[in-house]
This record gives structure tokens, sequence and C-alpha cells, in this order.
């Protein structure tokens, strides 16, 4: 039973996550001043790149049209391991939240590689750059992490949301810094602004779509959900490590269906402060990300000291 | 038995060394086997024609080559047996060889410490034998002799492998010599280049210091004992201050062995430019042998750990480990990239060997044997895809002549199953699930997250740090290994070399790396084969295993409870396969949107070219900018100029050299203060006999005074 609501899960995180992009789009638009496309828009675009014919350059490799495949796979196995609407899961027990980041990373490798495939400049030049902030981000995220582990004193993300909902409102200043520093790095992550800009093709400043700028048709498809998918997951771990109330502890249908309400407001008010951000915020030069990710990775490292000074037992 | 295995493992590699000698002797052997057909074995026509083929000329290097492999093979083939056996027995064999001075007889321990390094030499050696052969075809026999080779290559087996059952201090020092001087001669054996004698000389400089290092730590243990077998300096009691000497005289000769920063710097000069199947052993296997050193030294001969040498092993290590993927970063040479890498690694094992100690020192026996575990797992995965990926890095020198990475390129369509293994080896090496390496990391990221035990504020704080950079050290070496395999097998090849490349004819040369990129993945997908191994070393010299409490412990990793941490590889994989073959079927039902192929897109211009791809500099571009400080950049930009009023710009030079800052801060005023001492001393050598005569006799008063 739980097995099958854990699989249940992961094909609602996929299923949800254009959901969530067009919910963004949404907002976005709204607060710029222009026309929204529908909230579905998403699920259309992804429906008519996968029946369209892929074309493909004569350089690539098998490894070109394997990526896909791969970067979504990996990001969907990530998104088996985050709890969604209920907080027993066992796929957490088997990859916990270190095995998660390695699926990002898993996925990356192979974006990062599938870049430089064709042998273009735009290619190499945007996988040159997601390594370069990825490898920034990845720390950061981990320190975010680990003082959430500490505290809960597991690495099982199951555990230690339950930990958390557990220990009640609690104000722990590690939880802050940790907050905001995963905050940071979701916004590096997920490619949004001020990191990088999802809407625009202009080569000084792309970095995700110059990775994929020859990918066509269904890998294209692949390729743009596992990044909702993404946007998705970092959205949900914000929400549920740190405000994980209203997920539900057991599998009866009413709990479920509130822990899936729960989580859907909590997603739209985040996407809703995601706009906003990326509203009011300007696209920084490439070479202030590594400030910007200092600064997270510095947060997250404050959380973690202060975990280690204040908080724990002894 | 196994004892025997274990020697024969020796003998092997010893006869491999000695067979590699008679390649010039084939006249001698022709009349030998002349001579015994005739008197002694008559009428044995098919041996005789078996025999007078092989002793042909064009047949006879080939297959003295294959014999010396051969030989070479078994060797690693018994080491494995020897060490799996010891492992799962669970003992510990002591036995003396009446050798050297007659009072002094060798002492031979094997226990399961020395199996499971036996373990991992034997897998190392097994699969360089593999693919021996067809690499050192290529060496021409008059400028490159393979009798030093092979005699050179089997003497460093032996000695790495004596250097492991060596159960006194004198027999230590002897194998360990024998490992040091025979791998000089393989460092130097391409020494036509004054740049290859230069690095093979300043690893013999850097190697003899180190061992001038280990003899004092021993001497230091020794003057507290009575005899130099370690049984004896086991038992000696020493202060903290002696024993933290001792310590620090140990760190400093296996570190320099084992290449911690900023004591590596032989480590990058001396890999690239020894053939690749020897880097191969030396990377993967030799750093390793320094690592038992020093396992050996600090856990199992000093009597008490001291948790401050922990700080001082975690602080080495983060910078190493930093340091080493940093360097590794920038290098446009393939194999002195992966030498910085293997400090990168060294680091990673000296970081976690420091958590064990702080763990062992504080009275947590059973964190220290997590540690460990994740210090020893890092060895080994270490050792196998670091052999990979120099076994591959002489498979693309062989077939491309090159090891520059900017001049590579597309290699993946003219090679598909070297670069199909390199993958792995670049997977295993960047610490993605699925693979070996991840499953290490994440044992010591477990061992990082215990820090809540400790009482003590400093510790608490530094280790998050060490781990936070472990984060940084993994993702960087993820970004160094995109660029390796990105840049040699993708895009489009960037010299004539390179386009014209094709795979490996020799499918034992794929089958040495396919072997070890077979036990990356398995070890990757059932990491609890090894772990069970270990945990009986543990428990021998830690006296704690880990708890066995799971039932199904070859699906599940848990190492210290089920409730605080768990990975289960397989179940992961059986995921991933589901994941991937639903997306993959979904995506083609639909026989209409088959592939089309078509050109590259390049922004109507026209003209793609290989050189406008991405090079090795220009993907670190960005690191090179975002942590600048942590090299020498010296980087030139020349314009020729042209034009009436000299303005056109004709052509741009552009030279990009990154230095290591150990050489101008650390050792050149070493070398500087030596020359400068050398010649205060060169005073008194005034080249006037009646002086030194008067030096004789001087000398000569002080000492009768010094006797009466």
């Amino acid at each position: 039973m739980n097995w099958l609501i854990a699989i249940l899960q992961g094909a609602l995180f996929i299923i949800l996550a254009p959901l969530l992009a067009g919910w963004l789009k949404y907002c976005k638009c709204h607060l710029q001043n222009r026309k929204a496309p529908s909230l579905l828009q998403p699920y259309r675009d992804l429906i008519k790149l996968s029946n369209k014919q892929p074309v493909v350059s004569d350089q690539a490799s098998w490894l070109f049209i394997t990526a896909p495949y791969l970067i979504f796979s990996a990001t969907a196995l990530a998104a088996t391991v985050v709890p969604l609407v209920v907080v027993d899961l066992p796929t957490s027990a088997s990859a916990d939240v270190i095995v998660m980041v390695g699926f990002f990373a898993f996925a990356r490798f192979f974006l990062a590689l599938a870049g430089l495939d064709i042998g273009t400049a735009f290619g190499g030049m945007g996988s040159s750059r997601e390594m370069t902030i990825s490898s920034l981000a990845e720390p950061a995220m981990l320190m975010a992490i680990f003082t959430l582990t500490m505290t809960a004193s597991t690495t099982n993300l199951s555990g230690a949301i339950a930990h958390v909902l557990n220990e009640g409102l609690v104000l722990r200043p590690s939880f802050v810094f940790a907050l905001f520093a995963l905050i940071l790095v979701a916004v590096a992550e997920t490619g949004r602004i001020p990191v990088d800009n999802p809407s625009t093709h202009l080569e000084l400043t792309m970095i995700h779509e110059a990775m994929i700028l020859e990918y066509s048709g269904r890998y294209l498809a692949l390729i743009e959900w596992a990044s909702q998918l993404k946007l998705m997951l970092y959205g949900v771990l914000i929400a549920n490590i740190f405000f994980p109330w209203g997920i539900s502890e057991t599998l009866n249908p009413k709990d479920l269906g509130y822990g899936l309400l729960a989580i859907l407001g909590k997603l739209a008010l985040l996407a809703i402060f995601l706009a906003i951000a990326e509203t009011l915020v300007a696209k920084m030069r490439l070479f202030r990300v590594q400030e910007y990710l200092s600064f997270a990775y510095l947060l997250g490292l404050l959380g973690m000291l202060s975990h280690i000074i204040l908080e724990a037992s002894r | 038995m196994i004892l025997f295995s274990a020697y024969l493992a020796v003998l092997l590699s010893f006869a491999s060394g000695l067979l590699a000698l008679i390649v010039n002797q084939r006249h001698l052997l022709q009349s030998l086997s002349d001579y015994s057909f005739n008197k002694l074995f008559k009428n044995q026509p098919q041996p005789q024609a078996w025999v007078n083929m092989n002793l042909e000329i064009q047949h006879f290097p080939a297959f003295l080559r294959q014999a010396v492999f051969i030989l070479l093979g078994l060797s690693g083939l018994f080491a494995v047996i020897a060490g799996l056996a010891v492992l799962i027995s669970n003992q510990v064999i002591t036995d003396q060889i009446p050798l050297g001075l007659p009072w002094l007889p060798w002492h031979i321990r094997f226990d399961c410490l020395s199996g499971f390094f036996f373990l991992i030499i034997g897998i190392g050696v097994f699969a360089v034998s593999l693919y021996g052969p067809g690499y050192v075809r290529s060496y021409k026999e008059n400028q490159h002799p393979f009798a030093s080779l092979g005699l050179f290559t089997g003497l460093f087996v032996a000695g790495m492998l004596l250097v492991l059952l060596a159960d006194d201090a004198f027999m230590f020092m002897i194998a360990w010599e024998l490992m040091s001087v025979a791998s000089y001669f393989l460092v130097a054996f391409q020494h036509e280049h004054a740049a290859n004698r230069r690095a093979a000389f300043l690893y013999l400089l850097m190697a003899e210091v180190g061992a001038l290092a280990i003899i004092l730590a021993f001497g230091v243990l020794a003057s507290f004992s009575d005899g130099f077998t370690f049984d004896a300096l086991r038992e000696s009691r020493l202060s903290v201050t002696w024993s933290s000497i001792a310590f620090v005289l140990a760190l400093l000769g296996f570190g320099m062995k084992a290449g911690i920063a900023p004591i590596h710097v032989w480590l990058p000069e001396a890999h690239p430019v020894a053939p690749s199947h020897i880097s191969a052993l030396m990377s993967g296997v030799m750093l390793k042998v320094a690592i038992y050193g020093l396992i050996r030294f600090c856990f199992d001969l000093l009597s008490e750990v001291q948790w401050q040498w922990g700080v001082v092993l975690i602080i080495l290590g983060t910078v190493s480990a930093l340091a080493g993927i940093l360097y590794a970063m920038m290098q446009p040479n393939l194999k002195r990239l992966l030498a910085y890498s293997s400090v990168e690694n060294i680091g990673i094992i000296f970081m976690v060997l420091g958590l064990t100690m702080i763990f062992m020192a504080t009275g947590h026996p059973q964190l220290a044997a997590l540690g460990l575990l994740a210090a020893l797992f890092h060895a080994f995965n270490h050792a196998l895809f670091k052999n990979l990926l120099f076994l591959g890095a002489g498979i693309l020198q062989h077939q491309t002549h090159e090891l520059n990475i900017d001049m590579m390129g597309g290699l993946i369509k003219k090679m598909p199953q070297t670069s199909l293994l390199f993958l792995v080896g670049c997977m295993s090496i960047s610490s993605l699930p699925l693979f070996n390496g991840f499953v290490s990391e994440w044992l010591a990221f477990q061992t990082a997250l215990q820090v809540d035990v400790l009482d003590n504020g400093v510790l608490r704080s530094l280790i998050p740090v060490a781990a936070a950079a472990l984060a940084l050290t993994a993702a960087l070496a993820a970004a160094c290994f995109v660029k390796v395999f990105g840049l040699i097998f993708l895009g489009q090849p960037r010299s004539h070399h390179s386009e014209k490349a094709h795979e490996v004819q020799n499918k034992f040369m794929l089958a040495g790396p396919a072997l070890l990129a077979g036990l990356c993945f398995f070890i990757g997908i059932f990491p609890s084969t090894i772990i069970y191994l270990i945990n009986n070393a543990s428990g021998q010299l830690l006296g704690q295993t880990l708890p066995n409490n799971n039932l199904l412990s070859w699906l599940w990793l848990a190492p210290v409870s089920a409730h605080q941490a768990s990975y289960s590889p397989p179940l992961v994989l059986i995921a991933a396969l589901i994941a991937a073959g639903i997306c993959y079927s979904y995506f083609r039902r639909n026989p209409l949107t088959t592939v089309r192929r078509a050109e590259t897109w390049d922004c109507g211009f026209g003209g793609l070219t290989p050189r406008m791809q991405y090079t090795s500099s220009s993907f670190t571009m960005p690191f090179r900018r975002i942590f600048e400080k942590v090299w020498i950049i010296d980087e030139q930009i020349h314009k020729d100029m042209k034009g009436a009023m000299n303005q056109d710009v004709s052509a741009v030079h552009y030279q990009l050299h990154i230095h290591d800052h150990s050489w101008p801060h650390i050792y050149s005023p070493i070398a500087q203060a030596v020359n400068d001492l050398a010649r205060q001393v060169g005073r008194i050598q005034t080249g006037n006999i009646r002086t030194y005569l008067g030096y004789s006799f001087a000398t000569l008063l002080i000492l009768l005074w010094l006797i009466s």
C-alpha cells in the first residue's frame, strides 16, 4: 500500500509540474501587465512537442539522443523521494536526501554533456556556465539540507519532515538561515531570474537554454518537463521542510485530500512570491552569480553553525 | 594456504620481472631448447615445434611480452585470492622467513587490513596485465627496452605486496624502498626527454625524503620498545609528545608518497611521463599503499590516537581535496589532470581518516568504524576508477598520439567502446548515484553528520565545514569530468589525429578497463559486498564493527541505523530502469516521429568549424575567474598588427600557463636554502691538500679526546 501511494505520488508530481509552471507564468504576466496564456498552456506545449518529428544534428552521437531520457528519469526519481502529500514514504528510505542531490547531479552531468555533444559554441558555453553555477550551488544546498538533517538526526526526508512536524512551531535561527539559503539555491538551480532567464535566447545571458538549443520534438519536451519538475521539486522541498503543516501523516483518504490541498496552496503562494521577485529583480551579470551563491553558502553554513552552537542538545 | 597464495603472488611478480630480462637471451634459449629436446625429451615434435616457433625472431618479443604479463596477471589473481580468503576467514596469520641478516628474520603478518589492500593491488595488477601486452607493443625495442620495463614492473609490484606483508620495520623499509626505487626507473623509462628525467629525479628525491621521515618515525617508536618488530612497537608506551612527533613524521613520510597538498608536487610531474599502465598502477595502487602505511602506523602501532591528529588530517585532507580538483580542472594534459585528481581523492580519504581518529579518540568506536569504512571504501573505489581512467588515457594516447584534451574531440563515434568505459569512469569519479564513487561519498557524509555526539565545540564546527568542502569538491569534480569527457569524446575532432582515430584492435586492451568499469558498476549497486569485507578489517583494527542488524543487508545500506539513514542502490536501479523504460516506450509509440538528421544550427551564417568549439581553457574560464587566487595565472594575449596605421589585427596569440603556488612559496625557498647551505659548506673545501690533512688531524684529535 505504501509503495502504491509512493508511486501515485510520484506520478502526481510529474503530472502537476507543468501546471505550476503555467501558474507561475500566469502570475508573472499579470504582474507585468501582459495577457496571460491559459494555465494549461505548458501541457499543450508538451503534447505538441512530443508529437512532432524531432530534428537532430548530424553531428550528434548516441549520448545526445539518450540524454533526455536519463535527465527526465533522474529528475523523476528525485521527485519520488520527496514527500508531497504524505509523510511516510518507503521511497525516502531507499534513497535519502543526499541521493536526491545525487540524482540532480546525474541529470546535470548528462545535460552538460549533451550541450557539448554537437560541438557548437553555444552548447559549450551553456555547459560551462551550468557546471560553474551548480558546483557553487550544490554545496550551499547540501549545507542547508544538513542543517535540517542534523536537527532531525536523519537524512531520510520523510523522517526529517515528520520530525519538524512533531516538534510543532519552534522558531529556530538555523532554520531561518537554511530557508533563505535553500531559496537562493532553488532560484539558481532552476534557472530563474536573477541567475538565468528562462524566457530569453540572448547568447550573452543564457545558460540552460544554451545547452538545449539543439533539441527539438520529444527530446525538448522531456527536457522542458524535467526542468518544470525540478522547479516544482524545489518548491515542494521549501514548502514541506520549513512549513510542513497540512501534510498527511496517515494514508486515510481524507487526510490525503487535505494534504494535496495544502501543498497546492503552498506552492501557489510560493509561485506568487517567485513571480513578484522575478518582476522586481533584474538579471545579474554572470560573474556576480558567484557572490550570490557564496552568500547562499554562507547562509547555509551559518545555519549549520547556529544549530551546532545554539540548538544542539548539549 | 592463504599465506601460500600471498607468497605466490609476490614470487610470481618477481618471476615476471626476471622473465623480462631474458628478452635479449634468445640465442641462449634456442640452444637450451635444442639441447633439451635432443637429449632429454626426445620424440616430442609438437612441443618442440611450439617452442621453436615462439623462439623465432619475429615471434619471440611478442611471446615474451605475453608471458611476462601472464605471470604478472597470475600474481594479481593470487593477490586477490589471498586477500579475499583472509578477509572472509577473518584471521591473522604470522610467519617468519629466514632472509636478511641471520639474527634478523623477516616477520610476516597477514591480517584483514593487509588482505584488503592485497585485494586492491590484485585487481589493479590483474587489469593492467590484461591491458599491458597491447600497450607496450608500440615501444621500440632499441629506444625503450622491454627488459627494463618488465623487470621494474615486476619488482614494483613485488615491493608493494611485501610492504603489506611486513611485520617489522626493517622489512617494511626494504620493501618500501624496493617499491619507490623500482617505480623511479619506471617513471624514468622514457628518459630521452629532459623533462621526464627531471620529473623522475623529483620523484626519487621526494620518495627518499619521505622514506627518511618514515624511518625516523619508526625510530621514535623503537626507542621506546625493545626491537623493531611491529609486535614490539605495539607494546611501546609513548608520552603524548613523543607519539605526536612520531605521528607527524609518519604523516610527512606517508603523506609525501600519498600526495597530499602541499607535498604533492611529484605526483603531477611523475604520473604523466610514466607509461600509462604504470601511471595506472602508481596512481591507483601505490598511493593506496601509502594510505595503508598511515593506517597501520596510526591505528595499529601507535597505541593511543589523539583527536588533534584527526584535526590535522581533516585540514590537510580538505586543502588537498579542494586544491587537487581545482588544479586538475585547469590542466589540458589528460594524465596530469588525472594525477591532480588523485590528490583530490587522497585528500578525501585523509579527511575521512581524520574523522575516524576524532571519533576513536573521543570514545565512539562505532562511528570510528563507520569512518574507517568510508575511507577504505573510497580507497578501493579510487583504485578502480583511477586505474580505469589512466588505462583509458593510455588507449587514447595509443590511438591519437595526443594527451592534450584540446586536441581531441568527437572520439565517441570513432571509439565507441573506449568512450563507454571512460564514461563509466567519469561518472564514478564524479560520484553520481548508481556508481561506486557515490557510495563512498555518501558514507563520508554520513560520518561527518554524526558530529552531534562530540562535546568539543571546535570539532563540532570544524567538521561541518569540512563536510561543506567535501560537497564543493564533489561538485567541482563533476564539472571537471564533464569537461574531460565532453572535450575528448563529444563535439567535433579538433585535430587531424583525432579525426583519423579508430578503436583499438587489441581486445585485451579493452578487457582490462572493461573489468574495472564492470566492478565500478557492480560495487555501486551492491556495495554491501565490499562493506562486509571492510567490516572484518575494522573489526581487527579498531576492535569494533558496524552493527549488522539488517537482515536484507545486501539490499540496504544503513550504516548507522535504518532510521537515521539508508540507501538502497538496487531499488534505485530498478526504479531508474522502470522510469527510463516508460518514457522511452511512451515516446517511441508513434512511428511517424522518427528522428530526422539535419545540419547543426549555425545561426544562418554557415560554416561551423571545430575551432569554434569550447576548449579546456574556455570551459574552465568561469572557474578561473571565480577562484583566481588559487593559481598563479599567467595569461598573455599578443596581437599582430598590420595595415597602414598598424591598426588592423591580423592574428591574435593567446598563451595561458597555470602554475602551482607551492613551487614559489615552498619549494624554491627550500632549494635556495639548500644551495646556500652547500655554498657555505663549500668554503671549507679549499682544494688544498694541507688543509685536508689538517682536517684529518683535527678529527683524529677530537676523536681521541672523546674516547679518552
